[in-house]
């Protein structure tokens, strides 16, 4: 079991290797720069200025070298000003003249240029802003899913599997962006119960008022998948041996349902559940966009619309961590969970 | 003053005068196939099931609607015509004298004619894009299950790459004006179209190499494909002059194929490893067949059930990636009728209009239910036999 995971560690490290230095190729493709450069000198900059800037401010060293500065194995160098002395590169976020070791593996995500700020200034409130979000769609979706699926899947083919199946379906037919719209339409615009929109919770903090759209818009997007997933295990479960088994011994259905059945048709959708975090991480975006919290998705979509090169790789950096971590607890849980798993 | 027309009116107008021609069709296409179903195969057994029908009813709405947008639309959907701005549902517009049957959006431009419009925009996409999916990740699958080992890892890996990033980053890091000008989308769109050019080679080539003549007839075919592909969507130059692709076009076409291809990878890969077991398969081996030849035509036939289910979930998984795009302004134009497009600008005002955006809205949940339920009706109908 250890060197599974330290093999899947591993493997997770290479991987996210790979995709920062993706991320870092497109991010440095030679338009994408240009864009940067105009709005961090003026718009009107000509075709020279905006090629010094880049040349002084580090931008045209070579590749491999700004890639191993960001990650922290070569040290960072300074900028010069228009007469080759060192300044420091970024002075809102305090960088120094003299050249250091200071990447991500130093801890250091660098400088956005954006928010004018270091980037962990700016990325770890947003993490924790979407992290109360997530929270709160984890409370409402999960037990939710795991309800309908288990009431569907108990008897396969009954008029209450019938409706809540086609709900399900129905629900992973709304994508957040279409939910969202007829939420607010309903329950905002007609009804007035709820906020359409949840900027005051990033000031203000938290309401039932106006927190309620956002986490219910992500929660049904992802709750028809996991219950549909939950259902088809229940399914399964219901027929099998000693299901029967403890049926013929004279049990009642509920005794079956409860203590023989669940357990073991429970097994698949915490995998599924797992694996829901990625698409989770699109759905936040919109949402968050949607309803102007400033969380983590605000910051990507900010970061990536102004090519915040250190802000944006950042936010891959997270991101494709999360990902990646999901994964393996879903595999180590899987295997935990079911016996006849056995992890070679 | 602007005038209006009565509730009832409005949907008289729509569902009578606009959409006869989809009735119409609709009738005959679905009357057709209810009679002659016993005849048709796996989709005349659709018509068994009432999921099933409810699916085509609504597949086969959307995909009239698309074909006669012409007759069905009123205005144009680019059409601006400042008295109507904001205008609700039912107003008449002055010179024509027509009704804006939903309404106008802030731009002035009729909320109606734009969502009919938008279908042909979605309905074109999203099943092409899908398709060239399908073919990529059929084409690196079917070695990758089959052989397994070194292939399997090194394949594997490149998919939970792309899979581990998280669309939306994806997107902003694929689709923008700026990667446009650096050529990308374009290089890659021939990477990607190469692959059904592989993958047909590939099945002509197993099976006919006896037949040098059919063989070399094929191939020609195959090949005046080719030229017609990539002239008219990698170099923009179509030799008809047929269809129209534009730079941010193609742009949009590849991200939702790189995104969505090693989905059906992973779910190729898994079939061939379980089908790759059976008797026929080891039967074909001890033939002396060549294993490319098994591939395709041993194994790919029989793991055709759960890709068609899989191949209808994609296109409506597509539709939502597009919609996607267009909501956070990607690539799409931004006067472009497409869904995604219309639901941002119509999300933007909600408070003081809904209108602009609840057509759209319910126009792809719709569509994407019609897939879902096509695509759930299959999986039962393949769980019969």
């Amino acid at each position: 079991m250890l060197s599974f995971i330290a093999r899947r560690l591993g493997v997770m490290v290479l991987t996210m290797i790979c995709l920062t230095f993706v991320v870092f190729y497109l991010v440095n493709l030679e338009p994408n720069l240009k864009k940067l450069a105009l709005t961090q000198t003026n718009s009107r900059a000509t075709q020279e200025q905006v090629e010094s800037w880049l040349t002084r401010y580090g931008y045209r060293d070579a590749f491999l070298e700004r890639y191993a500065e960001w990650i922290g194995l070569w040290p960072k160098q300074p900028a010069r000003d228009e007469a080759g002395k060192p300044i420091p590169r970024f002075s809102y976020c305090g960088e120094t003249v003299e050249p250091r070791l200071s990447g991500v593996l130093e801890g250091d995500f660098g400088c956005s240029t954006k928010f004018r700020t270091k980037v962990s200034n700016k990325l770890f409130p947003a993490l924790e802003a979407t992290g109360i979000l997530m929270f709160w769609v984890m409370v409402v979706m999960i037990p939710g899913a795991l309800l309908i699926g288990v009431f569907a899947g108990m008897r396969e083919g009954s008029k209450t599997d019938r409706t809540l199946s086609i709900l399900a379906i129905g629900s992973t037919a709304t994508p957040e962006y279409v939910s969202g719209v007829i939420f607010t339409v309903i329950f905002a615009t007609w009804l007035g119960w709820f906020n359409g929109s949840a900027a005051s919770a990033t000031f203000k903090g938290i309401t039932f008022v106006n927190f309620t759209l956002p986490v219910m818009t992500l929660a049904i997007y992802g709750m028809g998948y996991i219950a549909r997933m939950t259902r088809a295990s229940m399914v399964e479960v219901m027929t099998a041996q000693y299901i029967r088994t403890a049926r013929l011994k004279g049990l009642s259905f509920k005794a079956v349902v409860v203590k023989h059945a669940l357990r073991n048709a429970l097994i698949a959708p915490f995998t599924v559940i797992m694996l829901q975090f990625p698409w989770l991480l699109t759905g936040v975006v919109v949402v968050e966009i949607m309803f102007r919290y400033q969380g983590f998705g605000y910051t990507l979509v900010e970061a990536a619309g102004n090519n915040d090169i250190d802000l944006l790789l950042g936010c891959s950096l997270v991101s494709v961590f999360i990902v990646l971590i999901t994964q393996l607890i879903s595999d180590i849980g899987y295997a935990l969970l079911n016996p006849r798993i056995r992890v070679q | 003053m602007l005038q209006f027309i009565s509730p009832t009116d409005i949907v008289i107008h729509i569902l009578l005068y606009r959409l006869w021609p989809v009735w119409l069709s609709m009738a005959i296409l679905m009357g057709a196939s209810y009679r002659y179903r016993k005849r048709l195969g796996l989709y005349g057994q659709l018509y068994d099931s009432s999921v099933g029908i409810a699916g085509i009813a609504i597949l086969s709405f959307w995909f009239f609607t698309a074909v006669f947008s012409h007759l069905v639309s009123p205005f144009h959907p680019l059409e601006q015509i400042a008295v109507m701005r904001n205008a609700l549902p039912g107003a008449i517009e002055p010179k024509s004298g027509y009704p804006f049957l939903l309404g106008g959006d802030k731009l002035a431009r009729d909320v109606f004619s734009r969502v009919v419009d938008g279908s042909r925009i979605v309905l074109l996409i999203a099943p092409l894009a899908t398709l060239v999916a399908l073919t990529v990740g059929i084409t690196l699958g079917l070695p990758a299950g089959y052989f397994g080992r070194k292939t399997d890892s090194f394949l594997s890996f490149l998919a939970n790459l792309v899979l581990a990033f998280p669309v939306i980053l994806l997107f902003y890091l694929l689709v923008s004006p700026e990667i446009v000008e650096t050529g990308l989308p374009r290089a890659t769109a021939g990477v990607f179209f190469a692959f059904p050019i592989i993958l047909a080679c590939m099945a002509f080539g197993t099976r006919y190499i006896g037949r040098p003549v059919l063989l070399a007839v094929q191939l020609l075919v195959v090949l005046a494909i080719t030229y017609w592909l990539y002239s008219t969507f990698v170099f923009f130059d179509d030799p008809f002059g047929l269809i129209q692709v534009t730079a941010s076009t193609l742009n949009i076409f590849v991200a939702v194929v790189f995104a969505s291809s090693p989905g059906v990878f992973r779910i190729v890969r898994g079939l061939v490893m379980d089908i790759k077991t059976r008797d026929y398969v080891a039967a074909a081996q001890t033939r002396g067949e060549n294993p490319w030849y098994i591939m395709v035509w041993e194994v790919l036939p029989n793991a055709r059930g759960p890709l068609i289910v899989d191949a209808c979930l994609r296109i409506g998984y597509t539709t939502i990636l597009l919609g996607t795009l267009g909501f956070f302004g990607l690539g799409m134009p931004p006067e472009s009728p497409d869904w995604g497009t219309t639901i941002k600008d119509g999300s933007q005002l909600l408070r003081a209009f809904i209108h602009p955006a609840l057509p759209p809205a319910i126009a792809l949940m719709s569509f994407v239910l019609g897939l879902n339920l096509l695509a759930d009706a299959l999986r039962e109908e393949s769980l019969k036999d």
